[in-house]
């Protein structure tokens, strides 16, 4: 029992609210949110190490014991995303300060902010199915917010398709509760976890594995459910799309990972559709990607390629492909929140995302056009950044499964990755200086370059420290791989 | 054109109006072990305010009841999650309740909770929460 695991949820809901009662004050808003994200980082910090020494934290929520009540858990995994999603929260906070106009900023934009990233930090934690969906609505909610907020034509119609979507997607989630509820006859992950391994006939669980599946693959944009994302994360303005296309949909990631190593780990079927499923979300993603020539909009394809990668990793379940899974997952969270930060930068010199409309970005702004060159060569997997050895993990772990096919369509999408990476450098950044507006060459984007490099200075760290941290990841594909050793237990033996 | 007044309509929002918000207020009480508590309550009282808003109009309810909203709303959240800190001070988990009984003039022997100023968190949302919705889909033509 520990009150340090509430903490990351506890303090930005608090701030949150009190923030609505002093709605006009620009500064005290952007204070208190700085100082929450900051403190979020440094607990989850804290955090993280005390789980790395002394195993995994929890708190019984209102002091009910476990299976009753509600429990929140950090593990490693856990733990490590709360930081992570902290660090970025602070990245994105600083590059909205810097573009958003004040409108913006007045209509509730702190508090919801900080909701979001409540609803992110619960899902992360919670132990318990009920409660799991809950933090959902509450990170849904905000981010219909925050994604509608500008009330754009454009931007309009593409929030309701995304409301719709996940509302209906919500709807799923409460009928595969039921059916868990039905079936076992608790909400505890852990415990849930226990009487499916006893249980004899697995039939109704693969039901609502596949209930599952849906509804956590339309918040992760997995292949046949992605269609609404390209779309939903192209109308917000870059600081947003980065928070969502770094976080929202590896929610969604998380879920699957938590849910089909703990409780549906009973069907080698369903890691078939998964394998399967993965492979077509990168592959199609992909194609994508290549056929666009709109800066944002590749990015967004790109995330949906990006998320198949990792479904492809749960469905290998070995303990080195999960850590596969989530070294990717870290280092996706991180690269492509920068990459869509640079193409807000380039919106911002330019006044448009349409690639053959600017050209030589590269000797009017060489910090940015670096920076990104980075950024994107990490995407598509060159070491020795933090992409490649993601994928290097998952791509081994393959070979040892001998699922060859999944694994050549993964490095066929890793080379297309590549080429569409390398399409925008090419036609944007590099040659003749050729922009729409002659006079947009002398805007000044030096502090939103500098607001990125903490993102590239980590995908930079994570490749060259690439040793401990694989060590890290491994010892999670362990917890996450045998969680009758780790987290079973410490949910369910306190 | 003349306005019309309804004045039977009037007349029994002013006696209904006091019955409903004097029960939802008992409900709100009753609430914790019984059925009510702060969602049901709030909703009640919601109901009896929406009455006052039907039978007169929004603008001299919005006078006689100087109440912003979203106030309400932050207010309450803020008052339940403070509620369910003042625990971990003593060292328990987040949100654990207490509960004793005191000898209190008037009313005797009183079992007093911490839940109780969590649930009057919850009506102050539920109520903001529904005043806030409904007005503001009322307002919308003007």
């Amino acid at each position: 029992m520990s009150n340090l695991v509430v903490m990351p949820i506890l303090i930005p809901m608090l701030i949150g609210v009190l923030l609505l009662l002093v709605k006009d004050k620009k500064q005290v808003q952007r204070i208190a949110t700085l100082l929450t994200v900051l403190s979020m980082i440094i607990l989850s910090g804290y955090l993280t190490y005390i789980v790395y020494i002394d195993g995994i934290q929890t708190i019984e929520l209102g002091n009910w014991p476990a299976p009753f009540g509600i429990v929140l858990v950090a593990d490693l995994l856990s733990s490590s995303l709360v930081f992570l999603s902290g660090i970025l929260a602070l990245v994105t906070l600083v590059f909205a300060w810097l573009t958003f106009s004040p409108e913006r900023e007045r209509n509730f934009f702190h508090p919801f902010f900080l909701f979001l990233l409540v609803g992110v930090n619960g899902s992360f934690m919670t132990g318990d199915l009920f409660n799991l969906f809950v933090f959902f609505e509450v990170m849904l909610i905000s981010s219909f917010i925050l994604i509608s907020m500008g009330s754009k034509k454009y931007q309009l119609r593409e929030s309701l398709k995304y409301v719709i979507i996940n509302t209906i997607s919500s709807m799923f989630f409460i009928l595969g509760v039921a059916y868990m509820y039905g079936l076992t006859g608790t909400l505890n992950m852990a415990d849930m976890a226990v009487r499916t391994s006893e249980m004899e006939n697995t039939a109704l669980l693969s039901v609502a594995a596949v209930v599952f599946l849906f509804v956590f693959g339309t918040k992760s944009a997995i292949f046949p459910l992605y269609y609404w994302l390209p779309h939903s994360y192209y109308a917000p303005p870059a600081a947003i799309a980065a928070l969502f296309g770094g976080l929202l949909t590896k929610v969604g990631v998380y879920t699957i990972m938590r849910m089909y190593t703990l409780v549906f780990n009973h069907d080698p079927q369903i890691l078939q559709i998964l394998l399967i499923v993965g492979g077509l979300t990168m592959f199609i993603g992909v194609l994508g990607a290549v056929a666009l020539y709109d800066f944002k909009r590749i990015l967004a394809v790109h995330i949906v390629s990006q998320v198949g990668y990792m479904i492809m990793g749960i469905g290998i379940f070995t303990p080195l492909a999960i850590a596969g899974t989530y070294y990717f997952l870290v280092h996706n969270i991180i690269v492509k929140s920068a990459l869509f930060l640079y193409a807000g930068i380039a919106e911002r010199i330019t006044g448009t995302t349409q690639l053959k409309q600017m050209s030589g970005l590269l000797k009017t702004h060489p910090y940015v056009g670096w920076l990104f060159f980075i950024t994107a060569l990490s995407l598509a997997g060159i070491p020795p950044l933090s992409g490649f050895f993601g994928k290097f993990a998952l791509i081994i772990s393959g070979f040892e499964a001998q699922h060859y096919f999944v694994v050549a369509v993964s490095i066929l999408t890793g080379v297309l990755t590549l080429f569409s990476m390398m399409k925008i450098f090419m036609t944007s950044f590099f040659g003749e200086v050729k922009l729409p507006d002659p006079a947009s060459a002398a805007v000044k984007v030096g502090g939103l370059a500098a607001a990125t490099l903490p993102l590239v200075f980590l995908t930079v760290l994570l490749g060259v420290a690439a040793e401990p941290f694989m060590q890290f990841s491994m010892e999670i594909g362990e917890q996450l791989m045998n969680p009758s050793d780790y987290y079973i237990p410490s949910v369910l033996e306190d | 054109m003349m306005k019309s007044r309804p004045i039977q309509f009037h007349v029994v929002t002013r006696i209904t109006g006091f019955i409903i918000l004097t029960f939802s207020i008992f409900l709100f009480f009753a609430g914790h072990n019984n059925p009510g508590g702060g969602f049901i309550g709030g909703l009640m009282t919601a109901s009896a305010l929406v009455l006052l808003y039907l039978s007169f109009d929004v603008q001299s309810i919005k006078k006689a009841i100087p109440f912003d909203y979203t106030q309400m709303i932050a207010v309450g959240l803020a008052i339940s999650i403070i509620t369910g800190i003042v625990g971990m001070f003593f060292g328990f988990p987040y949100l654990t309740q207490f509960f004793d009984y005191f000898q209190l003039p008037i009313l005797g022997e009183t079992e007093l909770t911490t839940a109780l100023p969590f649930d009057l968190g919850i009506y102050l949302v539920v109520v903001g929460f529904t005043m806030l919705t409904i007005l503001t889909i009322a307002e919308d033509e003007a």
